[in-house]
C-alpha cells in the first residue's frame, strides 16, 4: 500500500470514528479473550458483542435525533433523558390504570405506546417552539424540560415506581419468540434505515444542513428555517419517546429517577465522537451511530474488565478526551506546524 | 446613546429578578408568618445553606460570559468534599493543608479544562462533560462509602458563628437571640464583591465581556483570546475549589452521589440572573439573586411541609421558562426597533 492510498483512507470523514471503535474492540481481544464468542441461550444470541449491540439501541435512537438537532440549530437538546422518563411514566401509568403494580393491562398496549410517543413529540415541539420561534439558545431552552421533566414524571407516577408485570410488555426490551435477535436492536436498525431514507429520498437532509450552516441565507432562498428547526426538535422528541419505551420495557416499569439518566450526555458524546461538529451544519448519521456503539463498547469493555459502575466514568472521560482531542482543530494545527517544521528541516538539509 | 439603551435592557432584567425575589419573599412572610418565615435568621439561612452555590455561580457566570459553559461543577464539588473528608479522616492530614490541596486541585482542574477549550478548540460542553464524568468517577475511586468529617479544626470552622449586632429579638423566656451567620457566608459575599469589581473595572474583566460579545472582533482588537479564556476557566476552577470547601463546611462529609444536579442549579441561577448563554452579557449580582430565588422556593416547600421535593424542580423550571421567554421577547423587540 502506498502513501497515497493511506492518505485517501485517513482523510475519509468516517475514518476516525471507525478507527476509535476498532481500537476499543481491539483492547478487548487482548484483555478478554472470549469477548467475541457468541452463543445461543434460551433461543437468544448471547455474548459481549451482542450485549453491546443490544444495550446501545436506545443511545443509537437518541443519537439520530440529536444529530439532526445539532446540525440544524447548532445546539444540543439536553432534555432527551428527561423526555425518556416522562414517556415511560405516561406509558406505564396508562397501562396500569394508575395502580402501582399490575399483572394485567388496564388499557390496550397500543394506547400506552401511542400516548408515550405523542407525549415525547409534544415535549419536542415545546422545545422546538422555544428554539425556533422564540430564538432561544437550544441548551437554555431544553434546560427547562431537563429541570422539569423528572419532576413531571414523578408527578405522573406519584413519586413511586410503577410496575407492569405483563409478558407482552417486556417484548420490546427483550426478544420475540423464535427470533434470536434482541428487539431493541431491530427497532434501532429500523429507525436508522427510516431516517436515512427520509433524509436521502427527500430534500430534508439538505435543508437541515443548509439551515445549520446559515439560517438567514437559507431563509432568503426560500427554506422555512424556523419550521425545519422546529421539525428536528419534534423528531428528537419522537426518538426520545421511543427510547423511553424501550428502556421502560427492559425493566417492565417506570422509574422516574433512573430511566434515561445521563443519557443526554452520552447522546451528545455519540454525536461528537462520530465526527460531527457541535457547531451545526454538515452531519453524518452513520458517524453518530458509530459513536453510539463506541460509547457502549467502551462501557461494556470496562464492565468486562471488572471496573465498578461508579468508577467507569473516570476511564470514559479519559478516552473521550483523547478521542475528541484527536479530532480537534487544535490538534490539526499542531500536526500541520509539525509537518511544516519537518519539511523545512529537509529543505535546510538539502540546502546544506 | 445606543450603549445606554443596551445597558438599560440588562438592568431591566436584573431589576425584574430582584423585584421577583422580594415579592416571593414577601409572599412567604405573609403565608408562613406564624412559623417564623419573616425572622431575620430565616433570611440569613438562605445565604448559609447556599454559600457554596453562590461562589460556584460566580465562576459559572464568568465562564458563561466568555460564551462557554462548565457542567463539571457538581461533580467537582462531590470530589472536593470527598477529598477533604478522606484527607482529614483517613489520611491524617490537617485541615489547613487539606483545604489548600483542594484549592490547588481546583486550579489544576480549571487549567486542564481551559487548555482543552482555549488551545485545542474543543467545545466547552464536551470538555466539561468529560470533566464531569472524571470528577464523579474519581469520587468513587477515593471512597465508595460515605465519610463523615470529625476533624476538630474543621468542625470548629463549621460551627463558628458570627453574631450580627442588629436584628435580635427576645424569645418567650425573655432571652435575647441574636441572628448569626457562618464564615462561609462572609467568604461568599467577599468573593462576590471582588468578582463584581473585577468584571466591571479591570482589564481582564472587560476582556471577558469583549470575547463573549464577539470573539472575532476581540481578536482583531489585539486581545489574546486564548489566554483570557484559559484564565477564565482557571478562575472558575479556583472558585469551584472554594465552593466545594464551603459546601463541605455545610454538609460535613463526602459521598459519591453528593451535589448531583448542582451544575444545573448554578446554570439556572445565572440564567435567571440575566446571563446569556451566548456570552457577552451577565452580572454576578444577578446570579446572587438567582441563587436566592431558588433558595426561597426551597424554603417555601420546607415551610409548607406537605409538598414533595420535586415541586422545587418544576417551579424552578417554570421560572426559568418565564425568564428565558422574557429575555427573548426583549431582545426581539430590540432588533425590531433597530
Amino acid at each position: 500500500m502506498n502513501n497515497e492510498t493511506i492518505k485517501k483512507i485517513t482523510s475519509q470523514r468516517l475514518f476516525l470514528p471507525i478507527f476509535c471503535l476498532i481500537l476499543v474492540l481491539l483492547v478487548n481481544v487482548i484483555t478478554t479473550p472470549n469477548f467475541f464468542s457468541i452463543s445461543i441461550r434460551d433461543g437468544v444470541l448471547y455474548g459481549y458483542i451482542i450485549d453491546i449491540i443490544n444495550r446501545a439501541s436506545e443511545l443509537v435512537i437518541l443519537a439520530i435525533g440529536m444529530t439532526l438537532v445539532v446540525s440544524a440549530s447548532a445546539g444540543t437538546d439536553i432534555s432527551v433523558g428527561a423526555i425518556m422518563a416522562v414517556s415511560a411514566a405516561v406509558c406505564c401509568n396508562i397501562l396500569s390504570g394508575g395502580e402501582r403494580a399490575v399483572t394485567e393491562y388496564a388499557s390496550p398496549l397500543i394506547v400506552g405506546f401511542l400516548a408515550a410517543i405523542i407525549v415525547g413529540v409534544l415535549i419536542g415541539c415545546f422545545n422546538g417552539f422555544l428554539v425556533a420561534k422564540l430564538n432561544i439558545q437550544p441548551m437554555v431552552a431544553t434546560l427547562i424540560m431537563f429541570t422539569a421533566g423528572r419532576g413531571i414524571a414523578q408527578l405522573i407516577t406519584d413519586g413511586q415506581i410503577t410496575y407492569v408485570r405483563v409478558d407482552s410488555y417486556r417484548l420490546l426490551g427483550a426478544s420475540f419468540d423464535g427470533i434470536p435477535i434482541p428487539t431493541p436492536f431491530i427497532v434501532a436498525v429500523v429507525m436508522v434505515a427510516f431516517t436515512a431514507l427520509l433524509l436521502s429520498k427527500t430534500a430534508l437532509g439538505m435543508y437541515i444542513q443548509s439551515v445549520g450552516i446559515n439560517k438567514k441565507a437559507s431563509s432568503f432562498i426560500g427554506i422555512k428555517s424556523i419550521f425545519i428547526i422546529f421539525l428536528t426538535y419534534a423528531y428528537c422528541g419522537f426518538c426520545s419517546g421511543l427510547s423511553g419505551l424501550i428502556a421502560s420495557s427492559r425493566i417492565y416499569s417506570a422509574d422516574a429517577n433512573n430511566i434515561g439518566l445521563n443519557m443526554e450526555l452520552d447522546a451528545i458524546l455519540a454525536v461528537a465522537i462520530g465526527g460531527n461538529s457541535l457547531a451545526g451544519g454538515k452531519f453524518s448519521i452513520a458517524g453518530s451511530v458509530i459513536g453510539a456503539y463506541t460509547i457502549q463498547a467502551l462501557t461494556t469493555t470496562l464492565y468486562a474488565m471488572h471496573v465498578s459502575s461508579d468508577q467507569v466514568p473516570v476511564y470514559k472521560a479519559i478516552v473521550v478526551v483523547i478521542i475528541v482531542a484527536l479530532q480537534s482543530p487544535g490538534f490539526a494545527r499542531w500536526r500541520k506546524s509539525l509537518a511544516k517544521k519537518k519539511s523545512m528541516n529537509i529543505t535546510q538539509k538539502e540546502a546544506a | 446613546m445606543k450603549n445606554k439603551k443596551q445597558l438599560n435592557q440588562t438592568t431591566f432584567l436584573l431589576m425584574i429578578t430582584i423585584v421577583l425575589f422580594f415579592v416571593m419573599y414577601g409572599i412567604g412572610c405573609i403565608l408562613f408568618n406564624a412559623q417564623g418565615f419573616s425572622k431575620t435568621q430565616n433570611f440569613l439561612n438562605l445565604f448559609i445553606s447556599n454559600a457554596g452555590l453562590i461562589v460556584i455561580g460566580i465562576g459559572m457566570t464568568v465562564v458563561m460570559i466568555t460564551g462557554g459553559i462548565d457542567i463539571s461543577v457538581g461533580s467537582f464539588v462531590a470530589m472536593g468534599c470527598m477529598m477533604l473528608a478522606w484527607m482529614m479522616e483517613k489520611g491524617n492530614i490537617g485541615a489547613v493543608p487539606a483545604v489548600l490541596i483542594v484549592l490547588v486541585t481546583g486550579i489544576v482542574f480549571g487549567l486542564v479544562q481551559g487548555f482543552l477549550v482555549a488551545y485545542m478548540d474543543i467545545q466547552p460542553f464536551i470538555v466539561t462533560l468529560a470533566g464531569m464524568f472524571f470528577a464523579r468517577g474519581m469520587t468513587a475511586i477515593i471512597s465508595k462509602d460515605m465519610i463523615s468529617i470529625t476533624n476538630e479544626t474543621f468542625m470548629a470552622w463549621a460551627k463558628l458563628r458570627i453574631y450580627l449586632p442588629f436584628g435580635g429579638y427576645y424569645n418567650k423566656k425573655g432571652v435575647l437571640i441574636q441572628p448569626y451567620i457562618y464564615p462561609t457566608v462572609v467568604i461568599a459575599i467577599v468573593l462576590l464583591i471582588a468578582a463584581f469589581i473585577m468584571l466591571k473595572y479591570t482589564k481582564f474583566g472587560r476582556s471577558i465581556y469583549a470575547i463573549g460579545g464577539n470573539e472575532q472582533s476581540a481578536l482583531m482588537l489585539g486581545l489574546n483570546v486564548r489566554r483570557v479564556k484559559l484564565k477564565a476557566y482557571v478562575l472558575d476552577g479556583f472558585l469551584c475549589g472554594v465552593g466545594s470547601i464551603l459546601f463541605c463546611l455545610n454538609t460535613l462529609g463526602g459521598f459519591v452521589e453528593q451535589a448531583k444536579g448542582f451544575e444545573m442549579d448554578a446554570i439556572a441561577s445565572s440564567v435567571i440572573g440575566g446571563t446569556l448563554l451566548t456570552g457577552g452579557v451577565g452580572n454576578v449580582i444577578g446570579t446572587l439573586f438567582g441563587v436566592l430565588i431558588k433558595a426561597t422556593i426551597e424554603a417555601f416547600i420546607t415551610f409548607q411541609g406537605t409538598l414533595s421535593s420535586w415541586w422545587t424542580r418544576i417551579t424552578i423550571a417554570a421560572l426559568l421558562c418565564f425568564f428565558i421567554v422574557l429575555q427573548s421577547i426583549l431582545s426581539m423587540m430590540k432588533t425590531k426597533k433597530q
